[in-house]
Formats: structure tokens, sequence, C-alpha cells
């Protein structure tokens, strides 16, 4: 019977032969991600049901990345990293990533493809609504909370209702101007904030299979944000480079079948995409950057799991080169790997480092930091009624702190022009070299 | 699992995404805790904009001030309830602080996963948008065999969807009680 990469994965993890939109099964888990806001949570859960010297199913696959409130004197956040700490110790748990340590990496999606926990053919669940950010790499991956985490840590299993999958296809070559994060805002845009819901979203075709990892990544992050269950990138050979330098575990690669099933299928011209924003309240408020040209801001911030990885540094750093910001700018690698390339990379014989300095940035530590707000020390957190552009994942309202802040998403691109100028910046008028 | 409840309703629009539900910046809190845990239901839909917060009026917050368990104890929800964060804090929050069940016209996936399988409340499905019929405060009761929902300030019942797939694991109380139902696990 034809099927879609989710369906194969996830019949293959349920022993079955074939799985169809709509069954309900239990499926083995590869890896279980869990971090500091909801690790604590599932743990109790865990110990409540399975007994206070209960073992995880699989020490192997559990995989704990405190990221969310690091850099925090929050004693309730300290707290709970110690609880993840004393877990960890109890079950002998190999892969932690410890804070104030040279084990500390930082935003779990990105840690989980940087240290090898991502691999083709898989089932990832996480304790985070953009654990779907895995699927770049064609894996069955999503969020989940504590009580389903804590069934895992007992189990290794859980019950899954197979989804209905959404496939989008871009052919042709995308603009030098434009990233993921513009696809990733135009879709969403066209379909709504629960365009996907239950659903996959599966990404294909020659222009996106010509992004780079890190690019897929952000592609497939941003699913929840249209209420997708999952996302989905066939694996290449880009994959397997990528998977093959970190991990040395086997894998399988799936492909959707010719003749798969669809819910909805559409196409688009790759050359045809501009630079978008999702304006205040909802990610899937879209309008073109040239479009808002007349929204002043008090802030840029470029990090996140969405918008922190070293190819949107690289972006935002092109655009910098050279210039003064006109607002407040956050720079947030998500990773030490990132803030490691951030210091390494060079543009025009100058660090990235160097320039986001020379232009007047701030440049904080790896983590989640604002995206989400977090306790009230947290670094680039809104404390008013600041307008932001952000390369984040979402704007709903006290999103990054204040209630009373507004928030536009865009691409790392857009972020960076509208640092230099004061107001929402289409890239393509600062950066007339690449037109 | 009751058959009956009554409660007084909290209305709120589309699109409650879990920033609303519960900040994030309370999510440092103990859900275990029996003190800590309390916070939650003190914080519970505090990140609700000022208008949107009890319709049609708005203005009217689901705490009072220096409380932690609301008078109103059945949410009526709009469209994609609960989207946003896996944070299972969010139907957590709603539990601590008095509320037996959320009506709403479809949920965001985990929020509605997480209500059934930790066991927090019943997320029900309304047949049609009932955010513009039903007012805070309004009296109402829930009758899970007739499967509906009467209105008893405004004398109006309503068909709600059928559990459908999820409704073994309401019964069971939640995945745990399920997966020993089933098998899966030892009872």
């Amino acid at each position: 019977m034809a099927m879609t990469i989710t369906e194969k994965i996830l019949a293959a993890h349920a022993g079955k032969t074939s799985a169809q939109p709509g069954d309900n099964i239990w499926v083995d888990v590869d890896v279980l991600m869990t971090h500091d806001v909801c690790g604590p949570g599932a743990i109790a859960i865990f110990k409540k049901h399975f007994g206070q010297n209960a073992k995880v199913w699989d020490p192997e696959k559990l995989v704990i990345i405190p990221d969310h409130y690091i850099f925090t004197e929050d004693p309730h956040a300290l707290r709970n990293v110690d609880i993840l700490r004393d877990f960890v110790k109890e079950q002998n748990l190999p892969y932690y990533y410890d804070p104030g340590t040279d084990d500390y990496k930082g935003v779990c999606h990105v840690a989980l493809a940087q240290e090898g926990h991502n691999r083709p053919g898989e089932v990832l669940f996480g304790t985070d609504s953009h654990t779907c950010t895995s699927g770049a790499f064609g894996m069955f991956s999503t969020g989940i909370g504590n009580t389903d985490a804590a069934f895992i840590m007992g189990t290794g299993k859980l019950w899954v209702k197979v989804p209905e999958t959404m496939r989008f296809e871009f052919h042709g070559t995308f603009p030098p101007y434009i990233m993921a994060k513009d696809i990733l805002l135009q879709v969403i845009g066209d379909i709504g904030c629960d365009g996907a819901t239950y659903r996959t979203m599966e990404w294909a075709g020659d222009a996106v299979m010509q992004f780079s990892m890190e690019e897929r990544m952000t592609l497939c992050n941003m699913a929840i944000e249209a209420g997708g269950k999952n996302s989905v990138i066939e694996a290449d050979s880009v994959t397997e480079k990528y998977v093959r330098e970190r991990s040395d575990k086997s894998y399988s690669i799936e492909h959707s079948d010719a003749d798969a099933k669809y819910i909805f299928r559409k196409s688009y011209d790759a050359a045809a995409m501009e630079p978008v924003v999702a304006k205040p309240h909802s990610p899937d408020n879209k309008a073109l950057a040239r479009e808002c040209s007349d929204v002043k801001l008090d802030r840029s911030y470029i990090g996140s799991c969405t918008g922190g990885k070293l190819t949107d540094f690289l972006a935002a750093a092109e655009i910098l080169n050279g210039q003064k910001v006109k607002i407040e700018t956050y720079i947030v690698p998500a990773t030490r790997e990132v803030e490691h390339g951030i210091r390494e990379t060079k543009i025009d014989g100058k660090t990235l480092q160097t320039i986001f300095e020379e232009a007047g940035c701030h440049i904080g530590e790896p983590s989640c930091a604002a995206c989400l707000g977090g306790p009230k020390d947290t670094f680039g957190r809104t404390h008013g009624t600041e307008v932001v552009v952000s390369t984040t994942n979402r704007n709903f309202p006290g999103r990054m702190g204040s209630k009373q802040s507004a928030v536009y998403l865009a691409s790392p691109y857009t972020a960076a022009a509208s640092a230099l100028t004061g107001h929402i910046t289409d890239p393509r008028e600062v950066m007339p070299a690449k037109v | 699992m009751k058959e009956k409840f009554e409660g007084r309703a909290y209305v709120l629009g589309n699109n409650v995404d879990t920033d609303q539900i519960i900040p994030a910046a309370h999510l440092v809190y103990s859900l275990s805790d029996p003190e800590e845990r309390k916070k939650y239901g003190e914080y519970a839909l505090s990140g609700v904009p000022a208008e949107g917060a009890g319709l049609p009026k708005g203005n009217t917050p689901f705490i009072e001030e220096g409380k932690w368990q609301s008078e109103y104890s059945v949410i009526i929800g709009g469209k994609n309830f609960g989207c946003g964060s896996s944070r299972e804090h969010a139907p957590a929050c709603m539990e601590i602080a008095g509320v037996q069940a959320v009506i709403a016209e479809s949920y965001a996936r985990i929020f509605y996963r997480n209500s059934v399988d930790g066991g927090f409340f019943i997320p029900f499905e309304s047949e049609k948008l009932l955010t513009e019929e039903i007012n805070t405060g309004d009296e109402l009761a829930i009758d899970l065999k007739a499967n509906t929902l009467t209105n008893r300030t405004q004398n109006k019942t309503y068909s709600l969807k059928p559990l459908g797939d999820v409704k073994d694991i309401i019964e069971a109380g939640n995945i745990f009680e399920y997966a020993k139902k089933t098998g899966l696990i030892p009872a």
C-alpha cells in the first residue's frame, strides 16, 4: 500500500506493515528528549506511577538538555536544574548536558541535531512543542506533555494517532534574500494557525532540497505554529553527511511513495517568494516585509531554535557588516557550537563576533532566552511596550515577556535590515549586491 | 468518571494560546509540591489580554487577587484552544484553579492530548461556536450520558461532539490507567 514517509516510520515502529491516517497505534520510541521546564514534572509523574526506585526503560534513549531558564538567578529555575542533575545521577544517564560545565550545549532542538541524536527513520518525542524541528532529518518527531514523557520513561512506548499528510513543494531556486523563515511564514499565513492541526507538514521540491540542514530545521521548526503534529523532509545526501559526522548508529531512510495519499498539496514557485513577516499577535498574521515599512521598532532580536543557528547569524552579519544598528539588537546563539561558529567564522576577514560588536549589538549566552519571556532577569526579555522584530517562532500576547509589547516575526535578513533602519525593512533595501 | 457536573461559565475567544493560559515566567514552580502548585492556580489564564478575559464584557479576571481557585469551573473557548507550547502546566493550572471541563469548537493537538492523557479534565468539542452565545457567569450543566451542555441561565441546550478515539482513556482516568486496563503495563 502506498504510504508517506510519516506513515512508513510510524508503521515500522508499531511492528506493522502499514499505517493509515486515523489509526491509533502504539509506537516504540527511539529517543525521548526533555529539558529544565518540563523534565522535573515528567520525572515526578514517572516516579509516582512506576515507583520511587523505578528505572527508565533505556538510559541510552533518554536525552536531557537544559536550555530554557539557565542564565537566571531565579531560585525555582535553578532548583529545577538540580532535579535534573539528581535524576541523571540516579539513572546513570549518558546524555545530559549540564549548565555551568563544558558539557552545556544550549537550545535542545539545535543541540539534538549537533550532538547526533537526530537520525533518519527514527521516532523522537520531546517535551517541547518545537520538537517537530527534528523532522528535517527525515524522522518522525513531535512535542508531548509531562505525562506522556513519564509514560515513555517507564515503557518506551506511546500511542499515536497516525496523521494525514499535507505536502508543500517549492520548485526552482529561492532568491538570495529569501530564507527558510520566509517560506515558513508564507505557508503558515496561507493555511492559518490551525491549518495543519493533527497533520503532518511534508516539505519537498528541488528548492527545498537545496537548503542546508540548518535551513531545513528552520523550515520544520514552526509546523506547530500551524497546529501540525510533525514536519518532515526526506533525507538525502545532505542529511546523511550531517548525521554521519555526528552519529555512528545505523538508520533507515524512508521515502514517500509517488502514489501516497495527501490530504492537501500545494506547489510554489521558489523564485517568486518575497520576505515575509508575521504581525502581532499570531504567527499566521502574514504581511510582506515591504508592506510594513511604517512599523517603528524598539528592538531587534536574533536567536532561538528557529533563528539562532550559524546560518542565521551569517545572514545577519552579511547585513550588519560595517554598519551600526539604530535600535537595541540582541544576538543569542542557540548553542555553544553556534557561539563557537560566531567567534570563528569570518566575513571580509572579520569574525561574526567582531561584526556584531562593531555594529553595537548585545551578545548573550546560548539558551532559549527571551524567545519565551521567562524569568524577569532573562536576557533580551521585554518589560514594557517594546515593538520587536524577532527571528523567533511565536508572537502571542506576552510571549517575549511583557503583555504590552508587540512582536513581528521575521527572517534573520529582515531582522538585521530592520536593526539598521529602526523600522521593518525588506532586506533588499540594504543588500543591493544580492538583488 | 462523573456523569453530570455543573458550574459557572468563563468565556474566552479563538486561539487562546498556552502563553495566555500560563505565562512562561511562572513555569518554574513544582506541580507536585502541594503548596507550590497553588501558584499555578493563582496565575491560571493570567496572560489573557484584559479585553478578552471573560467575554462578552472582558476585564473579568479568572482568579480574584490573592486567590488560587476560580469561581468559574467551565471554560468556553472558540477555535484552536490551547495552541502553542507543549507545557502540561497549561491544563494542570486550569485543573488546580478548579476547572472541570473545557468546551471549545476545536483544540490544538498537544493541549488536547495533555488534557486527556493527564486526566486533568474533559476537553469537549461543541457542534458550533458557543463563545458568542454563552456569557461569562452563566450557570451551565454538562450531561455526559446525553452528551449535552445546558445553559440554565439562558434555558438552552446544546449537543456536544462524541468523545471519539480518546473516550476509553477518559473513562479509564488517564493514560496510565488506560494502559493497565489494556494490559500494556502491569495493573
